[in-house]
Parts: C-alpha cells; structure tokens; sequence
C-alpha cells in the first residue's frame, strides 16, 4: 500500500466507523481536526487518556470521528459536561471543541462561569459566524450587516469578540487565529493542552456554502485568501499604523497566565479537609 | 485473633463464636438514633449508596441536601461542586457518570424543569444518574416553602421524546434514605436516569430516624465490561438489556452521543437500529416492572373502600383510616413507592375487591389518571378525586370527610 501523506491523522480516525463526514466542501473544520491531531501526536498523549466533547452543531460533529474517548452532548452545553469529566477524573485531557453559536449564545454562561473557575478544559471554537447546521441563522459573532436566513436585511447586532469575553471571565490561556493557518492552530492546540488551567484557541474559519454564500464571499478559495490578508500577527501590531490595525482579525496568543487551576484546589480543599478530619478523630 | 480462633476451636463453636464477633461488631458501629430531615436522609442515603460526585445549584426546599453533600463528600474525597445553573448540575453530573462516578443532583421544580433535557440525554445514552426533586408549589416560581405534587407527571412526561421513567416516591424520612439508596442502586443497574420525588414537607420535617449498619445496606454498581476494548460495545445487548458501562479513561475509547445511535454508540438515521435502540429503551423498564414497581398495602384485605396516595398525602390518609374503621368503614390504603413505571398490575388486582377509589393528591389530578385508564370497566363514580392546591396539606380530616361522604 502506498503510503498516504497524512499518515498520522489515519491513525486516529474512526474509519470504520461513520464516514464520510458531514462537512461541506471548502469548509475549515476538517483543517481545524487535522491540525488537533497533529498537534495530539506530537505531544504523544495516550489517546486513552484524552476525552473529546462538543455540543451540538456542525463542528461538534468532530467527535464522532476520532478514536478517543468522545462525548456529543447537548446544544451549548460541551463545556458544562466536560466539567463533570475533568473534576471526576483530572488526569484526563478534555478536550472541547465548540462552535460560536454553540459556545458563546446557548452556551455563553457555561463558557464564562468555567474561564471564571480556571478549570483545566482545552476549548477550541470554531468560528464561522454563522449556524451552519441549521442553515445560516444568526449567532453571536455574525458581523453587523451581514446577511444571514435570520437577518434577511442584514444584522443589526453588534456582535462578541469572543476571545475578549473569555479574558473578561477569567480565562488563563487565550489565542486566536484562522483556519488558514493551519501551523498556528496546531501549535496555540498545543499550548493549550499543555496549559494547566482554562483555555481557549478561537479559529476563524470559513463557511463557504453557507456564509460564504448568503454574503458573496466569493467561495473556498475567495475565503481562504481573506483570511490570510485580513489578519495580522500580534506581533506586528505595535509596528503597523493604526489605520493598517484596524478591522483586521489579530492573530496570537492574546493571554497566557498562570494562576491557581480548579481541578488542583479542589484536590487541595480535599487534602485539607481529610488532614482535619483526621485530627479530629485522635482527639 | 480470627486466624487464632479458626485453629483452635471445633466448627460449630468457629461459627458461633464468628456471628458474635459480628454482632458486637454491629452494635459499635451501629449509628445512633438522631433527629433528621428528609433532605438530610437524602444525603445520607446518597453517601452510603456510594455516591461521589455531586454537582448542583441551590433552589428551595433542596438546598440541605447540598449543603450536607458539601460538607460530607470532600471528607471522603468525593467532588461537589456549585454549578452555574441546573443545566449544568445535569450536564456535569452525567459527564461525570460517564468518567466512573456515582453522581447525583437535587433541585425542585424549576429547576427540574430546566433539567429536562439532560434528563432525555441521560436516558437516550443510558448513562447513570439521580435527580432529587423535592417538589414546591407550581406553575413558576409557585411557593418556594409550600407542599404540593405537581410533579408528577412532569417527572415522567418531563422530556421530549418517548423515554420511560424511573421515578421514585417516599413517605417518611427513613423512607428518603431508604429510596434514595435505592434509585442510586436503579440508576447503576439499569443504566438510566432515576428520579426520586420528595414532598416539600418531608425534605423539611424532622422524625427519629435510626440508619443502618453499613453492613446491611445493599449496594449496587454498574457492571464493567471483561472483554478487550475492541470487542466492547457500548450498548451490548445480553440479559434483560442491562449491559456493561465502562468509564472514559479505561481504555475502551467509545462514543456517546445524543443523537439516535447504534449498539456502538454512533449516530444512525437507519429506520431498524433507530427502532432497536428506542425498544431497547422501553424494554430495559418494561420487562423489569417485578423488579422495579414497590407498593405498599395497608388494610385491604377487607376493604370496600380504597385510597390511593402517594408521599406525604397517604400519611393523612393512614390516619384518615384509623379513624374511618374506629366507626367501622372499611377502608385500606394502596400507596405506591415506585409511581412510575405504574404498578399497574398490582394496582388492578388489588382494587378487585374494593367499590370505590379515592384519590387525595395535592395536585389538580395527575395520579387519579392512572387510577381511572386501569378502571375503565368501572363508572365515574366509583374513582373520586380530592385535590388540594393551596400550599396548604390534605388533613386526615379532609381525607375522612371523604370517605364517609362515599362510605
């Protein structure tokens, strides 16, 4: 058999499971899958040891086709079961994977309450700005005036920069880029993985067939390429003029911090409270 | 000492002298008699039922069974954790089932409201859990400090879609702990979400309760898969559809999903495996009705008259029928711990005998429909119905009135 370039994404599909999958042509998502993968195997984690979860739409799709431990919960509510994943058995590495109406709309308080706690969970929000599964409704990061099926007349909205929302809860690891570049979304998956406490990657991506469309934006190829020009490193920030800034999609590692994570206090509250316990039945 | 004991004595004596070491044994530990609420045995119960993770939003009259749970599950290094809201008590606990832990949350009826679709979520993965709604006066906010059961049909109907209930109901306190052991136990054995209704004046009310030895207290866990990962299915099908569960993190890497699935746990739109998983669900309760249904029969053996109540009412009602037969009516008492699946079966063969039915619920009539689709052959006027919804308890008086009105 010939050897297939993408070796190591094979190993860890389900194939004989349900495929193909449900993804359009052109969308990210399959990108986004492949840059976790990789990112999973260089860090050479047991896949035993890694729990997937997502909710409902059309990224939370994504469990159903890797060989890990895989949960396809609730519209909204990825992170809420991730939760009870992570703080029964916190050797495991939950992994969320969530899109922006998934996340930030149904799933907002979740999202927030568990950047707030800094519970260790990886979340990775795939943001096509749209709802992709229900046929293009409006979420909370479709751009003002952009059409959507539910904003025939374009969005009156302003909508959430999801990587501030996070910062502003708590959360300790934040970045952001976009599908296009697939290096820095397997490494920002990486980092956060690696971080020991909440994180949160958002990946800018393209939904040609239904954004895309109802917004004329000229297809895969088209959205691709927007992606690469409209964004701008982090880094670069500080050397640009303003005017150059300005509606371009910043891409980086927006926060790393460390700070106490949940998981660990709880063990502490647990150590703590055996230790008096303990005492108490000397005396 | 034992090992001492067993070589030196002849073997009846060993056996003896064995029992004894038991017994005294028993006697140490036994637990005191103590004051207790209702909510407090819920906790109790749950702690020895085996439950470690707790996972909940505080709401009236639940509320102790957290404060106990946060009190009691660090000592013994179990998880609780105060949630956002009830949605996610649900989510975390089922995901917490689903990584190896007996998990249980409390709440009452708004907040089970809320629950409801974790609930079918629980159900449709066969993931094990126990809600505890101790009911408060509805619709709405309602009265948050007021008796009624007006839950009962949300507990079995509460879901969209068709999936069958597990609802448990005591009458007293020792009763609580008794059940809530047991819808743990339930939930483990037939991998499913088990509901345990309380009444808001037995979650508060306090009566002397002894617990027992921890030896005499049964428990059951979830069956774990023997064979090797590849084998595994996550929905086997062996006897009476009760299959084992292993926990993420064991190495049998299965999915689980929502979604209608196959016996691996992925997502189907196949017309036969949707019908297969669907029947597997109805069945798993169906066919285990002998196992699942509790009723207790009080004074039926010569009855003409019977009551039919459920939690705090048929307290009323046992009162209500002392005194009815001091003046020589005939009247007995049939109270279901287990409501739903309905004792149908049970029910049907002891109201053979009797002429009339009187149902006292606190409620606008949810249990009397059970009561009337299992007399059909029989006229209106032989199931009567005495409801209350005023906040306020049926008195064994409103309940005597009754029976003589129909004596």
């Amino acid at each position: 058999m010939a050897t297939i370039p993408q070796r190591i994404i094979h190993e860890y599909l389900r194939h004989d499971k349900k495929f193909p999958h449900v993804w359009c042509s052109g969308c990210s998502i399959g990108i986004v899958l492949g840059a976790i993968i990789r990112a999973i195997a260089s860090m050479n984690i047991d896949r035993d040891d890694i729990v997937m979860v997502s909710g409902i739409g059309c990224s939370s799709r994504m469990p159903v086709y890797v060989d890990f431990n895989t949960l396809h919960s609730l519209h909204g509510r990825s992170i809420a079961y991730a939760t009870g994943v992570k703080l029964y058995k916190p050797h495991l590495k939950v992994i969320v994977v969530t899109g922006d109406g998934d996340c930030t709309a149904i799933g907002g308080n979740h999202l927030i309450h568990a950047a707030r706690r800094n519970i260790d969970l990886s979340v990775i929000l795939i943001n096509n700005f749209i709802y992709g599964m229900t046929g293009g409704q409006c979420s909370p990061t479709t751009p003002q005036e952009a059409i959507a099926t539910t904003a025939p007349y374009g969005n009156i909205e302003p909508e959430f920069n999801i990587c501030e929302l996070a910062m502003g809860a708590g959360a300790s690891h934040v970045a952001r880029t976009t599908a296009f570049h697939t290096q820095e979304v397997q490494g920002m998956v990486k980092d956060a993985i690696n971080h020991p406490g909440f994180s949160l990657v958002e990946v800018i991506s393209a939904c040609p067939v239904i954004y895309g469309r109802l917004n004329k934006k000229g297809g895969a190829p088209q959205m691709m390429k927007d992606m690469r020009d409209n964004s701008i490193p982090l880094t670069a920030v500080d050397k640009l003029p303003p005017e150059k800034v300005e509606g371009k999609i910043i891409r980086g590692t927006l926060r790393r911090d460390i700070r106490p994570e949940f998981c660990a206090e709880y063990a502490k509250l647990v150590e703590r409270v055996k230790t008096a316990e303990g005492k108490n039945e000397e005396l | 000492m034992k090992a001492k004991t067993t070589e030196t004595t002849p073997k009846k004596a060993e056996t003896k002298k064995q029992e004894s070491v038991l017994t005294e044994l028993q006697t140490k530990r036994e637990r005191k008699v103590v004051l207790m609420q209702g909510n407090e045995a819920v906790a109790y119960g749950a702690l020895d039922a085996g439950v470690n993770f707790f996972a909940g939003y505080p709401i009236t009259p639940s509320t102790e069974i957290a404060e106990i749970l946060a009190l009691e599950l660090p000592k013994r290094g179990g998880v609780f954790i105060q949630m956002e809201d009830e949605i996610a008590s649900i989510c975390a606990i089922t995901g917490a089932s689903l990584a190896g832990a007996k998990a249980l949350t409390a709440t009452s009826g708004p907040g089970f409201s809320l629950m409801q679709e974790g609930i079918g979520f629980a159900k449709i993965t066969e993931t094990p859990c126990v809600v505890v709604n101790v009911q408060r006066m509805g619709p709405s906010t309602g009265m948050p400090t007021s008796p009624a059961q007006g839950d009962i049909m949300q507990s079995k109907w509460g879901s969209h879609g068709d999936s069958p209930a597990i609802v448990l109901y005591p009458d007293s306190v020792k009763e609580s702990y008794e059940l809530t052991i047991r819808a743990v136990n339930l939930s483990e054995k037939y991998r499913t979400c088990v509901i345990l209704l309380l009444d808001e004046v037995l979650g508060h009310m306090r009566e002397a309760v002894r617990l027992p030895d921890m030896a005499n207290v049964r428990v059951i866990s979830r069956i774990k898969p023997t064979v090797p990962p590849h084998w595994y299915k996550h929905y086997d099908e062996n006897q009476k559809y009760l299959s084992p569960l292993a926990s993420y993190g064991e190495g049998y890497r299965f999915h689980v999903t929502g979604l209608t699935h196959d016996v691996h746990g992925f997502p189907t739109n196949k017309a036969t495996e949707a019908a297969e998983m669907m029947e597997r669900l109805r069945k798993k309760i169906s066919y285990n009705i002998r196992d699942l249904v509790q009723i207790e029969s009080h004074k039926m053996e010569d009855a003409k008259i019977a009551i039919f109540a459920a939690g705090i009412v048929s307290r009323a009602a046992k009162a209500a029928i002392a005194m009815a037969r001091q003046e020589g009516i005939l009247v007995g008492l049939l109270r279901p711990l287990t409501i739903w699946p309905f004792p149908d079966d049970a029910v049907r063969k002891m109201l053979r005998n009797v002429e009339t039915v009187i149902v006292p619920e606190l409620n606008q009539g949810q249990l009397i429909h059970e009561i009337q689709r299992l007399t059909k052959d029989k006229s209106e006027s032989n199931v009567i119905s005495l409801q209350r919804v005023n906040g306020q308890l049926l008195s064994p008086n409103d309940i005597l009135r009754k029976i003589k009105e129909v004596s």
